[in-house]
């Protein structure tokens, strides 16, 4: 859905800090994206590939780690992770309480890259 | 040749671009004094007649403005813009969502100092919406009752980026086996914090209270 946009911002951000390391070429970027996102990693890379033409980051490989959803409870404020397809149907593990807000999940980030 | 690979350090939000436009539109509209209220919600939820019975009860309290976002059509706008109320329609080009620096393109076609009040009817979709901050100061999404009580397992992330829930067409409760207990329990495991409020943009139920909830806010901010 959203793909095109961030995957524009990612080939901005490798190019980026390319320019300032005299890099030949892009061979792998390391991504950590929150479970909760719901971007798909086959149509990151389609759309990297086909973005990134020309560029030192051509042919480049996307490396994406899924960082784990973590919800907070309400009731005894312990942090547990939850799977996506439980989410809106989990209990506190510790106190079965239902009130439960998102700590982390939804982070877009570029790690680090392996160049030439 | 692999042992000249090198290792570069980036640690880059990807998002940080759209997160300082946004903090910036914040900034501006403390300024103008002006409540920027970001309204999603799927295809066909009521968003625009939402809107518009919500103008009907609050337009002579306050001064608002509109910005319609769509693929491609000016419908949206024209709807509102035929109440009187400054309409300003944003075509996305096909793009799912609105991000902070496509909203401020919209603003500037509006007169801030004059409003009190700004609705973005964003993009019709519950999933790309929720991944981009619009510079609003509350974020409200709609779900229908023909939609299913079920959205909040489907669609986790708008129900948590949500400051408001206001369900919607509750005039077909009875047609339907929308179960609003067992949906309310789902999206209190999700954020624990959002307002839900039951209303019917066609029958007018329940848009007081919403209209209550939204003109407090509104206040608030610009009395801040």
């Amino acid at each position: 859905m959203h793909e095109l946009p961030i995957t524009k911002r990612i080939l901005d951000i490798a190019l980026e800090h390319a320019r300032g390391h005299k890099v030949a070429r892009i061979v792998r970027i390391h991504l950590k994206i929150g479970a909760l996102s719901d971007l798909e990693n086959e149509w990151i890379q389609r759309y990297f590939d086909y973005l990134s033409r020309g560029t030192v980051a051509e042919n480049a490989r996307l490396a994406i780690t899924r960082s784990p959803i973590v919800m907070r409870c309400r009731g005894c404020a312990r942090s547990f992770e939850v799977a996506r397809e439980e989410l809106g149907q989990v209990r506190c593990p510790g106190c079965s309480a239902s009130r439960l807000e998102l700590v982390s999940g939804r982070e877009y980030l570029v790690e680090n890259m392996e160049v030439l | 040749m692999n042992d000249a690979v090198r290792l570069i350090d980036v640690k880059e939000a990807i998002q940080a671009d759209n997160e300082r436009v946004a903090e910036d539109l914040r900034a501006r509209l403390a300024e103008t004094r002006t409540f920027l209220l970001n309204l999603m919600s799927a295809p066909g939820a009521g968003k625009t007649r939402t809107i518009l019975k919500t103008l009907e009860v609050l337009r002579d309290r306050l001064r608002f403005g509109v910005l319609e976002a769509d693929i491609e059509s000016t419908v949206d706008a024209e709807r509102v813009a035929a109440t009187g109320i400054s309409a300003v329609q944003l075509r996305t080009g096909g793009f799912c969502h609105l991000d902070a620096s496509m909203v401020a393109k919209g603003l500037a076609a509006l007169d801030l100092e004059a409003l009190d009040v700004v609705i973005i009817e964003n993009v019709g979709n519950l999933v790309c919406p929720a991944e981009f901050d619009t510079g609003a100061i509350k974020n409200v999404m709609i779900l229908s009752v023909p939609e299913g009580d079920d959205k909040p397992l489907k669609y986790p992330l708008m129900f948590t980026v949500s400051d408001v829930l206001l369900v919607n067409k509750v005039d077909y409760l009875g047609l339907s086996d929308f179960d609003l207990a067992a949906m309310r329990e789902r999206v209190v495991r999700l954020n624990p914090d959002i307002q839900i409020f039951e209303i019917s943009a066609k029958t007018g139920q329940g848009i007081d209270q919403w209209a209550a909830w939204l003109e407090g806010e509104a206040r608030r901010f610009i009395d801040a």
